[in-house]
């Protein structure tokens, strides 16, 4: 496993090939940059319905590796089929190591938080030796960012407009998938790329599932111009809104705790999404809302690192 | 060879573990549960080889089921009813992936209300998914209808999932004399999967699956699917000549029985064509020219054998288990388009009956009132109004069930 200390460990080989359909500044395809010059060619991607399936569009792909577009319900069992043919091969001598594969789900937060839970579910029962990566832009991104499961409380979108915005909550699919007790679940951001390349080399080396979210700053959806990403992307860390954290063998570490949080404000107020919260009136009952719960979350967090 | 009393499903794993499946996805439910039961004690014993995953739902089953297959193992799957119809968007997926496997459909109505009996509307509701459908009148042809499928299916001019229905109760759990093959004999009719370059591996890059932006393409991949299903008529009769030279059991894709010299047909498919036959040699004895055909096709479906197999006949009861409301027989449905289109060749007229819905039975009585009702249809030169088997009992009956619920309205007779 090679350190990784700085971006000077980082890949210098970028593998993803350049002109896919994503948006301007889309922080999934940033986040899935990171990760593929990590994992390499000699992998096959399973995807689910949302933004990203349409990287591959016949008769082109940006992959260097193989793709299986399955349904937005089921690519882990996409996953599960692969993974056991593939062993199934390799055990009747009829494939070498050589022509093995990793595999590797990508789905956008739609799948993972929603549709798509219960097959994940599913593949860490049944001890999967796969890696799970979800794009999360919180909110059906490819249909216009509809709100999903994934959606912080108070956003705008395109099925939330009124004055205070989503209404529910964000659900915390990390400990969901934790509670799984899988070999590995971590949090990333790409605007965090030495943390985000520790984990995912941590993730490649271990055996069993393994599932990481990346926070996914979406300039269509979230509405900022898309130059903002990687600055967005730093904000939700360093005000708390997305903690990077990692699990295994049991316990839930934070590898990056902000020694002093900057406001929440200070993220929402740069996001469309959030204009509502402050203009034409600014709603300052649920902005503390938003900011006691970032707060009571990381007073109850057990925190290591920085 | 061996010749023991098996199940239907009992027929099914057989067939399954002579062609050597490498990989089973799993789920259970009634009354198809018995198949996977069955494979899974075989492959914990180490009497096969192979590796059984149960899935966490059917949709997860198919789609594994299909990406094993798109890696290129032999796979092998089944389902019934309902557990058909919450994968059914893996269906139309994966036969779209060519992934040439083999799913065993046990038959079973479907909801609402739910029952676990049998009757053909789950496997008719996968008629326009893209896999091929080979329907069972017995055990003994579940478990050479296996084989057969395999061999359809991988076969580089098809390369489409092939379903093979046996109806629930009355086959899947009815013992029947059933002859095992020798598992060399079968390995000289069935080859290992070659799965040629649709595979997964690390030299060799494949997308597969992707999208398709605009009608050409989509239009151009989705006739290609339909090609390939219309290359499985001539390459379905190959097959099974090679299975009668091997094996002495003739499968045709049309099963006609005292059809060549009969005026009257019955046409369905099924186990309970194993009681239209005995109905025909009945009629036979009281001096009426009755036969039957039975697909054993139905995707692709053989209009050239049909309409061979009809022509020149007087009239056909066509009787379906299944029922499209607001059209009625599917089975009907299809054989008058097939019947009815092109060539000058002089054809029967088609009488429709519903029955055997939801596991009910059809009696005797009611294949010679069906006859009776048919040839008098004739005599009048007019097809009959679609009828319901359903006696008088059976509306008493259930008026008490209603009467016990509470029912005060319902309609009237």
């Amino acid at each position: 496993m090679t350190e990784i200390k700085s971006l000077r460990d980082l890949p210098a080989r970028h593998l993803l090939g350049a002109g896919t359909p994503m948006c301007g500044g889309c922080g999934g395809l940033e986040a899935l940059h990171q990760v593929y010059d990590l994992l390499g060619e000699k992998t096959v991607f399973v995807n689910a319905a949302g933004c990203m399936t349409l990287l591959a569009v016949y008769p082109f792909t940006p992959f260097r590796g193989s793709w299986l577009y399955t349904a937005m319900a089921s690519a882990p069992a996409g996953a599960q089929g692969v993974r056991d043919a593939l062993d199934i091969l390799r055990g009747q001598g009829r494939i070498t190591p050589e022509e093995d594969l990793q595999v590797v789900v990508l789905t956008g937060d739609g799948s993972a938080y929603g549709m798509g839970l219960a097959a994940t579910s599913g593949a860490m029962d049944r001890g999967l030796d796969f890696l799970y990566l979800c794009y999360d832009n919180e909110g059906y991104g490819n249909t216009g960012q509809q709100y999903s499961a994934a959606t912080p409380h108070g956003a705008h979108t395109a099925t939330s407009r009124g004055a205070l915005g989503y209404p529910g909550y964000k659900k915390d699919l990390f400990s969901i998938w934790a509670a799984h007790r899988p070999a590995y679940v971590a949090t990333v951001s790409p605007a965090h790329p030495v943390d985000l390349a520790r984990k995912i080399e941590t993730a490649r080396t271990r055996q069993g599932p393994r599932l990481v979210i990346a926070l996914s700053p979406c300039p269509t959806g979230w509405d900022y111009d898309p130059a903002e990403t990687v600055a967005i992307g730093k904000l939700a860390v360093e005000c708390g809104a997305w903690p990077l954290k990692e699990y295994r063998d049991g316990r839930v570490e934070h590898t990056r705790v902000p020694k002093k949080r900057r406001p929440v404000v200070e993220y929402l107020e740069r996001q469309g999404r959030f204009r509502h919260l402050f203009h034409p009136v600014r709603q300052d009952a649920l902005l503390a809302e938003i900011q006691a719960r970032v707060d009571g979350y990381w007073a109850g967090a057990t925190a290591t690192g920085d | 060879m061996t010749r023991t009393l098996l199940t239907g499903n009992g027929a099914a794993a057989w067939g399954a573990r002579l062609a050597r499946i490498d990989y089973l996805p799993a789920f259970p439910i009634t009354p198809q549960t018995e198949i996977i039961e069955t494979v899974a004690a075989w492959l914990e014993a180490g009497e096969m080889a192979g590796r059984l995953v149960t899935m966490d739902s059917e949709h997860s089953m198919i789609t594994a089921a299909g990406a094993a297959a798109t890696t290129g193992v032999r796979v092998f799957t089944a389902t019934s009813s309902q557990g058909l119809l919450y994968g059914m968007e893996m269906l139309y997926a994966i036969a779209g992936w060519r992934a040439p496997l083999v799913l065993v459909n046990v038959s079973r109505g479907l909801a609402s209300p739910i029952t676990l009996e049998p009757d053909h509307n789950d496997v008719l509701a996968a008629r326009d998914c893209g896999f091929l459908q080979i329907h069972c009148a017995t055990c003994q042809e579940v478990l050479d209808s296996v084989l057969i499928a395999y061999r359809l299916a991988e076969h580089p001019h098809v390369r489409l999932p092939v379903l093979v229905n046996l109806d629930g109760f009355y086959l899947s759990f009815t013992r029947e004399p059933v002859t095992i093959p020798a598992q060399a004999e079968v390995d000289r009719f069935l080859p290992p999967f070659a799965a040629g370059n649709i595979a997964f591996r690390a030299h060799a890059p494949m997308s597969q699956g992707v999208a398709v932006l605009g009608g050409a393409a989509y239009s151009y991949f989705r006739y290609q699917m339909h090609l390939a299903a219309g290359k499985a008529l001539s390459v379905y009769d190959e097959i099974a000549h090679d299975f009668a030279a091997l094996f002495g059991r003739c499968h045709e894709a049309v099963e006609c029985y005292r059809a060549d010299d009969a005026d009257y047909l019955f046409v369905m498919m099924g186990s309970f064509a194993t009681k239209a036959r005995e109905a025909v040699d009945r009629l036979r004895d009281q001096g009426l020219a009755m036969g039957l055909v039975r697909p054993r096709l139905i995707r692709p479906f053989p209009v050239d054998h049909l309409r061979e197999a009809l022509a020149g006949k007087k009239g056909a009861a066509v009787i379906d288990q299944n029922l499209s409301p607001g059209r009625g027989g599917i089975l009907h449905t299809e054989l008058a388009a097939a019947i009815g289109c092109g060539r000058n060749r002089p054809m029967p007229l088609l009488a429709s009956f519903i029955g055997g819905l939801g596991g009910r039975d059809i009696t005797p009585e009611e294949f010679y009132q069906m006859a009776r009702d048919l040839v008098e249809a004739v005599a009048a030169g007019r097809s009959p109004v679609p009828r319901l088997l359903y006696t008088d009992e059976e509306l008493r009956g259930v008026r008490k069930l209603q009467g016990v619920a509470g029912s005060t309205g319902g309609e009237r007779r």
